[in-house]
């Protein structure tokens, strides 16, 4: 009998330092939760600015303000300024976990679930061209929505399982958002906001939570 | 069944470095110790033992001034740890 545990024991030993080594684990649910607050910030500064413009434009009557160019360099400067603040957010709060449990942060296997993330997101921002290419603005907000979670699903592989879920709930937003006559901007505050919020709550419950502080 | 098992994976840390190596290239030494929470001692004279039966290969360089010890599991060893899984199960299979 005991020699039954003790070999049971070491099977388990061996697929917990099997997945322990070969996934990135660090990252911290609270990033999720900062990163869908920038979000919606985002997200509520653009529907502003397109409210403050209709009005302006309506009063003055100007040529539609949606074919104006300003119009699109506020969006690119928000939308780079959400990505920028997430990211840096992202990297300093694994940083703080992992140094506060002695891990380290850098390593191959957070090269390899990056590189993973990096491939679908890339496509996607090459996609994105294509589609300013061809003026076919309405298709941007769903393909960044489904490059995004096609992305979270293959980095899911090297990182915690549960970011997979995350990812099919992006791609499912982003295809609504493809056939839905609602506003873009509401699908992307949902997607990048809302989802990340509820995420990364759920993480930070799950994982960090309760967790020690080892001295 | 239990002349199956291979001896040479029968300590923790041995288990251990070779379950890391399975799934990972070549790995450092820091992460060997962070994952298994071992000494540096304690690591070092298992990996010896088991770079003596071409279970795993050493390779040391510098990086700059530092220096840097990765490990990885060998063609042998692969099979030989395969083989210690496979009777692990097996014996578990049948108690």
């Amino acid at each position: 009998m005991d020699v039954n545990r003790h070999y049971f024991e070491n099977l388990n030993e061996i697929r917990s330092i099997m997945e322990k080594s070969s996934r990135f684990i660090s990252l911290s649910g609270m990033s999720g939760v900062m990163a869908g607050i920038y979000a919606l910030a985002g997200a509520y500064a653009v529907y502003w600015y397109n409210h403050m413009h209709t009005i302006e434009y309506a009063i003055q009557s100007l040529p539609d303000f949606f074919s104006s160019v300003s119009f699109y360099r506020f969006y690119l400067v928000i939308g780079f300024t959400v990505l920028f603040l997430s990211i840096l957010t992202g990297i300093f709060l694994t940083v703080k976990r992992a140094k506060r449990k002695h891990q380290t942060v850098w390593d191959q296997v957070a090269l390899r679930m990056i590189i993973n993330l990096s491939i679908p997101l890339l496509a996607g921002a090459g996609f994105v061209v294509v589609l300013l290419h061809h003026n076919y603005f309405e298709l941007i907000a769903p393909t960044l929505l489904v490059f995004y979670g096609l992305g979270l699903v293959n980095g899911s592989k090297y990182t915690l399982n549960d970011i997979r879920l995350l990812g099919i709930l992006e791609i499912i937003t982003g295809l609504l958002c493809g056939i839905s006559s609602i506003s873009g901007l509401y699908f992307m505050a949902f997607g990048f906001g809302v989802l990340h919020i509820v995420y990364g709550l759920y993480m930070w419950l799950k994982y960090e939570h309760n967790e020690p502080i080892i001295e | 069944m239990i002349e199956n098992l291979n001896k040479a994976f029968e300590n923790r840390i041995r288990l251990g470095l070779m379950s890391i190596l399975m799934v990972n290239d070549w790995v450092e030494f820091n992460k060997v110790k962070e994952l298994l929470n071992a000494t540096d001692g304690n690591i070092a004279s298992h990996v010896n033992a088991l770079e003596s039966l071409n279970y795993i290969d050493v390779k040391k360089e510098f990086v700059g001034k530092k220096p840097k010890t990765t490990y990885r599991v060998t063609k042998l060893g692969k099979k030989a740890f395969k083989d210690h899984l496979d009777a692990l199960e097996q014996l578990l299979k049948e108690l």
